[in-house]
């Protein structure tokens, strides 16, 4: 027992570059989205003296919330997409727990992480199941919201992709009940990014595999395990 | 019996109506009816030539503001002749006759006039307790709906207890007073509005007198050269909501200087009418000029989406103060908790492991630098050295 052994660490690409451009652009679309959606809502009072021929700020404030949400809208279609011809980490069965080896690590998942019961469990590379799932349900409201959204758009345009969800006016119940999902579901959306920017913080401070900087890079790193077994 | 039904040129005629009044009232039929000026010509013809219109109007659960609304037309001339040429066969609320007499007015016309006369309704139907919450004659709504639906060329909701059930219908909706569309499996022209603007009733009216069909309808039975815009679209007040402006309580300066209301909870955004384009009064005013807020009166269930002074509905289930704000920052806020508690947890819970990880780190940092200072003498196999 002279030395330590020197642990090395595998270099894994997992995110690739289009996973990587569809999250930082659903990044911008989103804070926008909820920066300009919120003040829609409940406009602050911003400019009280001038004239209304002078001003247009409420209006840039829509503007910039329906041109995020084309951004939003088809960046998301893009992901769907991505889903089926990614790599395995991007890929649509991620989300979904469909293996029993998936399901078993959901349920470590909750025991290690989320109740801390016990301490320690194996890492995967990619999402972990919870996370998936948890992403599975955050692309439902997605199109939830861009459903919505583009439903209240649509009288004001004549467009064709809010006109394809006009239909959803009357089976709410009118647009008062279109806007109340709406705005609601734009609190989905401020509870899922604290929770997701405070548990990519703490994979990355548990498990030490690069999980934030994963985004931007693309590379996650991996004790080699073989260094282990000596 | 034979029932020789004349023109509407001929009806005024017999009621002593001008040459000139009758043009008069074609010109207006074609403005109301959202023709071009070249189209006189083919609405004075169909006038001259096509047999008055018999012309049914119920009432069930209402409180006959539709009517009234009605006979306020801007243009009397208009409204006397609607009232003159169709034929008001039968009309709980003007008709001179009464008891058996009248009932018995509404089954001629309709047995008269099989699959020509228009049907008017206005009011809920209750369905609840097997319709007894309104009954006329001894039937119930429910019944005398349908049979009148059978034979009807054309039927139109009047307002919002007819098309989507008013305030009858609010929660907790206690006679479950329904739409006729939801009764009646014919179209139905739903014209909502508590109560509808006459210029829009009378537009409809015409527009079906002319052309013997119903107006173009959009995806909730409303005609769409009326109800396709909401009143915010065409709000004078808009400018203001464009740039920010708004009222922030009833008699503050901005409220003075006429900014938009949508802080007070002016539903125009949401709310589908003609209020800001036709205006109420023959065209003196409406609501929002008047300097209250859109209440939604022709948008369905706008009884429960209140509060009304209150831009963001109450959130059902939470009381009605609680809009999807409170809702939505309690949220945040208890999830803001857990990530705290979360995080606390973790700092001592996992704390372990992860110094465990440092000091392994740390003691493989070691292993290395000494590797660097003498390659040969580390114990690790895999060395290029080998
Ligand atoms: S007053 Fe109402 S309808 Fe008019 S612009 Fe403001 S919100 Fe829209
Ligand atoms: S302004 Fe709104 S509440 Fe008033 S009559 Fe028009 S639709 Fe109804």
């Amino acid at each position: 027992m002279a030395t330590a052994r020197i642990a090395t660490y595998q270099k894994m690409y997992v995110w690739e570059l289009p996973v990587r451009i569809f999250h930082w652009l659903n990044v911008l679309a989103i804070l926008v989205l909820i920066a300009t959606g919120y003040l829609i809502g409940a406009p602050q009072k911003i400019f009280d003296a001038a004239e209304p021929s002078q001003q247009y700020w409420f209006g840039i404030v829509r503007f910039s919330h329906f041109a995020a949400a084309y951004v939003f809208f088809f960046n998301y279609l893009f992901r769907l997409y991505w889903g089926f011809v990614g790599n395995k980490f991007a890929h649509w069965s991620q989300f979904i727990p469909v293996t029993k080896q998936r399901l078993k690590e959901f349920y470590e998942v909750v025991v290690v992480d989320i109740l801390h019961i016990r301490n320690e469990r194996e890492v995967g590379e990619g999402h972990n199941t919870l996370a998936g799932l948890s992403y599975f349900a955050a692309f439902l409201i997605f199109l939830f919201q861009a459903g919505t959204g583009f439903a209240l758009y649509s009288s004001m345009s004549d467009s064709f992709i809010p006109s394809l969800f006009a239909w959803v006016v009357p089976l709410m119940g009118g647009d008062a009940w279109v806007r109340q999902w709406h705005h609601i579901a734009m609190w989905f959306f401020i509870v899922f990014t604290i929770v997701h920017v405070y548990l990519v913080i703490y994979h990355d401070w548990v498990e030490g595999a690069g999980e934030t900087s994963s985004m931007i890079s693309g590379w996650k790193f991996r004790k080699d395990e073989s260094d282990d077994a000596e | 019996m034979d029932y020789e039904v004349p023109s509407i040129w001929r009806t005024m005629q017999a009621k002593g109506y001008s040459r000139r009044e009758f043009l008069f009232f074609c010109g207006v039929a074609v403005a109301a009816a959202g023709l071009r000026a070249n189209g006189l010509a083919q609405v004075v013809e169909a006038f001259e030539s096509k047999p008055r219109p018999p012309v049914v109007w119920l009432h069930f659960q209402e409180c006959t503001c539709c009517s009234e609304s009605f006979i306020r037309s801007s243009h009397p001339i208009v409204a006397d002749i609607i009232f003159d040429t169709l034929s008001l066969d039968y009309t709980e609320t003007l008709q001179a006759a009464s008891g058996f007499q009248a009932e018995k007015t509404r089954d001629e016309t309709m047995k008269n006039n099989q699959g020509k006369y228009i049907l008017l309704v206005e009011g809920s139907i209750p369905m609840a307790g097997d319709g007894a919450y309104c009954m006329i004659g001894g039937k119930s709504s429910e019944q005398i709906l349908k049979e009148a639906a059978e034979g009807a060329a054309a039927i139109i909701a009047w307002g919002s207890c007819a098309s989507n059930g008013c305030i009858q219908a609010a929660k907790p909706n206690p006679t479950n007073a329904t739409p006729i569309h939801k009764i009646v499996n014919k179209p139905v022209i739903n014209v909502p509005g508590c109560p509808p603007i006459a210029e829009v009733m009378t537009g409809i009216v015409t527009h079906v007198l002319l052309f013997d069909k119903i107006p173009e309808l959009d995806s909730q039975g409303r005609p769409k050269e009326f109800y396709s815009r909401r009143v915010h679209d065409t709000c004078y007040r808009r400018p203001f909501y464009d740039a920010g402006l708004f009222v922030e309580s009833w008699d503050d300066d901005a409220a003075r200087q006429g900014y938009c209301l949508y802080k007070m909870g002016c539903r125009g955004p949401t709310t589908y009418n003609a209020c800001s384009v036709t205006k109420w009064n023959a065209n003196l005013s409406y609501p929002i000029q008047s300097g209250h807020g859109c209440i939604g009166c022709s948008e369905s269930g706008f009884w429960d989406n209140g509060p009304f002074y209150q831009h963001l509905g109450a959130f059902p289930g939470f009381g009605i103060e609680s809009t999807a704000d409170t809702i939505g920052a309690t949220a945040a806020a208890v999830t803001a908790g857990g990530v705290a508690v979360h995080a606390a947890a973790s700092a001592i819970r996992k704390r372990k492991l992860v110094n465990i990880q440092r000091a392994e780190a740390e003691k493989s940092e070691a292993a290395r630098e000494q590797k660097e200072a003498a390659p040969e003498q580390t114990e690790n196999d895999g060395g290029e050295e080998q």
